[in-house]
């Protein structure tokens, strides 16, 4: 069973789309079938037999048919219209319950910032949210920015994608009915690493999902250590961020609770010590063309700053 | 039809190569251009197809490292930009050029001369785009050939995100090419409608010009938004402009209207060409009459109208409203209509008559099925909240393909078999034929057929690795499997092509007992066509001569 397939929604967008889809799909399986059985039956009863050369019968066209095979369609056409439409509305109009959560979605090159503006937490790349009782739902909407280029936002169990554009601030939603995680990844071309911009999206129960924020929301405990030196005196803090210290840079990802995160380089690897430190030390060998460049670091000092973000909690 | 030709020493002095290849380079012969057209999109075929090939190799596996993925970038967008604008376009020009003043009696085109000039533009654009390979670096040393996809979204167009001059080549080929699109869009439309000999009405005219004449009146509305995109393009590169440069309050959203509203349009350009192969070749492998002639017609004009009136399809996922979604929801599924009513006309016309099922009518049957399939599968996708799962994943690709290759190209293999007895006076293998034909059939099936899977399943196109563990990788190794089956049936093809020209039976100028005007003409015809200029009296002027006591002319 794929943990990405369209056939397996469990959030309302989706289970929408599938409803459609499956309608649609009926339709066109039945007319596949009439079609390719008239088309079968044309080339095996009217295929030639030896090399007569009588002509048949020229039949130029017939008015009574050819209104048949115009009109049925157009019906068709109006019935799919029309059930489509209903789910556009439903789940692009949908009105936004009083108790949703707000994430705003900043799509950057090869890598997802994930910012809770009613929580005050910012995370990337792996999105927490509460799993939502179809009896009393809480979904949450997505805003949908980009700091770059274009990219989309798709987590198939979820929803169907939107994609992020510059200058264009898109919203989604979801609100998903079961725990769990849930795989995605970026839709939209984006650049040399399109490929490995992944999506991890965690359902959580309400308790777990409070305790999670709770720990996001939390300062870090840092000490002077030989690591946060050389990790605040190279050009790492120019683009990462970890609260309460020098580090505030906005290019790459927040780093303050980077070991409460199960991956590191947008899902590319799971964030274990020894790829934490090869990805300091050679981005490239995990993903090459992602715009982290290499430090330079030596061994010692790469080791040291290995050492310092793993205690980022 | 001796009455036609004027006599001419059979045994006249070769002549010195370099003379001969100096008579192509400035030649304004609609034929002799209609070649050059079709060779060079031959020579395009095989580096799309080595393109393609690259990009299966590296997603035969998950995490497989066969090319990096800075080249599999390039290697989609090169593939992408190369097979529709510098494959598909000329090819369909080139039977155009070749076939529209032979069918409807004229000498040449309209502007013999407008005409070589197109040619040389468009072959202008194909050099400037695979000069990329060696001048993309510019003075930057990053990147070589385009790497922004073949519908070059903003801002990965934008100098932050495209340093070098590889998109600048990839911007001045559709440019050039579509100045060259354009000149022959024009002079297909005067040819048509000025050209036509005595007693060929528009009512008369055969399926294969109508259609042409549908086609190029949709490039002269497609392509000229893609040429004012392309410099507004290089407005925003080099002259400062912001029209899509989204870090100065550009709109990204504005180019993929500009190219959409090329893009869907193109697809038209390129399936009405194919409608038009299809309508010459199953009533003459039929023995029938086209069925519903005026409906064909019609059904033609509609395509063309409604094909104007649907790109945003492929913008269902950037958030407009729904009422826009719903408006191209209904645009798009209203185009099933017309092709539809192809489907079955050209079902009918099959029905009650004898099918001879040479290689021609082989390839018409299985795009029937195949364009059957390609429609369906496209109803799908107009179902907008449909398409926010499927777009941008393994199934457009595999749809559109099954468009362009199951559809498109498998009539354009019909057409090269059907009339390349009377463009090279020689007739083709017939056993080689169908050798080509079941492997490419086998090949197709196996690669586009199994590629919807992945879709369903989660994965996006313009990916050069994934993931293991998501249920995608056996059926990207079958998908690749399918490759090798194209290749060994495109490489049967052009080994036919090449044997036959050389090798082949002369083929006489009617050998396929048909209908149109061009097979009164001796084959390969004659520089000016027609000595004496036909006069015709209905839709089929050679059953009319064969069959005198039961003209067409009688029932029109």
């Amino acid at each position: 069973m794929s943990p990405t397939s369209i056939f397996a929604p469990v959030s309302t967008p989706a289970e929408s789309i599938f409803g459609v889809s499956v309608f649609v799909l009926q339709t066109v399986a039945g007319i596949f079938v009439v079609v390719c059985a008239l088309l079968a039956y044309a080339v095996w009863k009217f295929r030639a037999h030896g090399s007569s050369k009588n002509e048949p019968a020229q039949i130029y066209g017939s008015t009574q048919v050819e209104l048949a095979w115009t009109v049925i369609p157009i019906l068709i056409v109006v019935t799919l219209f029309l059930a489509t439409t209903r789910v556009i509305l439903e789940v692009q109009n949908a009105p936004r319950a009083a108790n949703a959560m707000d994430v705003i979605v900043t799509g950057h090159q090869y890598w997802w910032e994930f910012h809770y503006p009613g929580l005050n937490i910012v995370t990337a790349n792996e999105l927490h949210v509460p799993v939502s009782d179809p009896a009393h739902p809480t979904p949450t909407f997505l805003t949908l920015l980009s700091a770059d280029t274009d990219h989309s936002f798709w987590v198939p169990r979820l929803a169907g994608k939107t994609d992020l554009i510059p200058n264009h601030p898109n919203q989604m939603w979801i609100d998903p009915h079961e725990t769990g995680l849930f795989l995605g990844q970026c839709a939209q071309y984006c650049g040399t690493q399109h490929a490995k911009m992944l999506l991890r999206v965690y359902v959580q129960p309400r308790e777990e999902f409070e305790r999670w924020v709770r720990e996001q929301q939390q300062m870090p405990e840092t000490d002077a250590s030989d690591g946060k030196r050389v990790f605040e005196s190279t050009a790492c803090v120019n683009c990462h961020t970890v609260a309460g210290t020098a580090a505030k840079g906005r290019f790459g990802p927040d780093l303050t609770h980077l070991m409460t995160r199960e991956t590191i380089a947008a899902g590319a690897a799971p964030n274990t010590p020894d790829l934490l430190r090869l990805w300091i030390k050679n981005p490239d060998a995990i993903k090459p063309g992602s715009k982290m460049p290499a430090m330079g670091l030596s061994d010692q000092d790469a080791n040291a700053v290995t050492a310092y973000l793993e205690t980022l909690r | 039809m001796s009455a036609n030709t004027i006599a001419i020493p059979s045994e006249a002095p070769v002549r010195p190569l370099t003379l001969r290849l100096h008579e192509w380079v400035t030649t304004v012969d609609h034929k002799r251009l209609g070649i050059l057209y079709i060779g060079y999109a031959l020579i395009f075929l095989a580096m799309g197809g080595i393109e393609a090939t690259i990009m299966r190799v590296q997603l035969i596996r998950p995490h497989n490292d066969f090319v990096s993925p800075e080249v599999f970038n390039r290697m989609f967008t090169m593939h992408g930009t190369t097979m529709i604008f510098f494959v598909a376009m000329p090819m369909v020009f080139g039977f155009a050029n070749y076939l529209v003043p032979l069918m409807i009696g004229a000498r040449d085109m309209a502007f013999p001369r407008l005409n070589a000039f197109s040619f040389w533009m468009t072959a202008l654009g194909g050099i400037f785009l695979y000069f990329s390979f060696f001048g993309g670096d510019g003075l930057y040393g990053a990147g070589s050939a385009p790497d922004v996809g073949w519908f070059a979204y903003a801002p990965l167009t934008a100098k932050t995100f495209s340093v070098g001059h590889s998109t600048d080549f990839w911007t001045l080929s559709l440019l050039s090419s579509g100045i060259g699109s354009i000149g022959t869009a024009i002079n297909i439309i005067a040819t048509t409608l000025c050209m036509r000999c005595p007693g060929m009405t528009l009512g008369r005219m055969p399926l294969f010009v109508w259609l042409s004449l549908v086609m190029a009146a949709l490039v002269i509305l497609a392509i000229s938004p893609l040429s004012a995109a392309q410099i507004m393009l290089m407005v925003d590169r080099y002259l400062g402009g912001h029209f899509f440069d989204t870090q100065a309050g550009g709109s990204a959203v504005i180019w993929m209207h500009f190219f959409w509203v090329f893009g869907h349009p193109e697809v038209y350009v390129l399936a009405l060409p194919a409608f038009a192969f299809a309508s010459e070749i199953i009533p003459v492998f039929s023995r029938k009459a086209i069925f519903g002639y005026p409906v064909m017609v019609l059904a033609t004009i509609a395509i063309g109208f409604i094909g104007m009136s649907v790109w945003a399809h492929h913008m269902f996922t950037v958030g407009m409203t729904a009422g826009a979604n719903a408006f191209f929801v209904l645009s798009t599924m209203a185009i099933a209509v017309p092709t539809g009513i192809k489907i079955f006309n050209w079902l009918a016309t099959m029905w009650g008559g004898k099918l001879r099922l040479a290689t021609p009518m082989l390839f018409c049957v299985a795009f029937l099925f195949q364009f059957l399939i390609a429609g369906l599968t496209g109803v799908t996708l107009a179902v907008a909240p449909f398409d926010w799962q499927l777009s941008n994943s393994y199934y457009v690709v595999a749809h559109f393909h099954y468009v362009i290759v199951g559809g498109i190209l498998f009539c354009i293999f019909a057409a090269f078999y059907y009339w390349f007895p009377k463009f090279s006076g020689k007739m083709y293998d017939e056993a080689l034929g169908k050798w080509h034909f079941w492997l490419f059939v086998i090949g197709f099936h196996l690669t586009f057929d199994f590629m919807h899977v992945p879709g369903i399943l989660g994965m996006p196109r313009r990916i050069y690795t994934y993931e293991p563990g998501r249920g995608w990788d056996i059926w990207n190794l079958i998908v690749t499997i399918g490759v090798a089956f194209q290749a060994a049936g495109v490489l049967v093809f052009a080994a036919n092509l090449i044997w036959s020209y050389l090798r082949g039976k002369r083929a006489g100028n009617d050998p396929w007992d048909a209908w149109t005007l061009e097979w009164s003409t001796p084959s390969p015809p004659p520089a000016y066509n027609y000595a004496v200029i036909p006069t015709v009296r209905s839709r089929r002027p050679l059953w009319d001569l064969k069959h005198p006591e039961d003209p067409d002319w009688r029932y029109e």
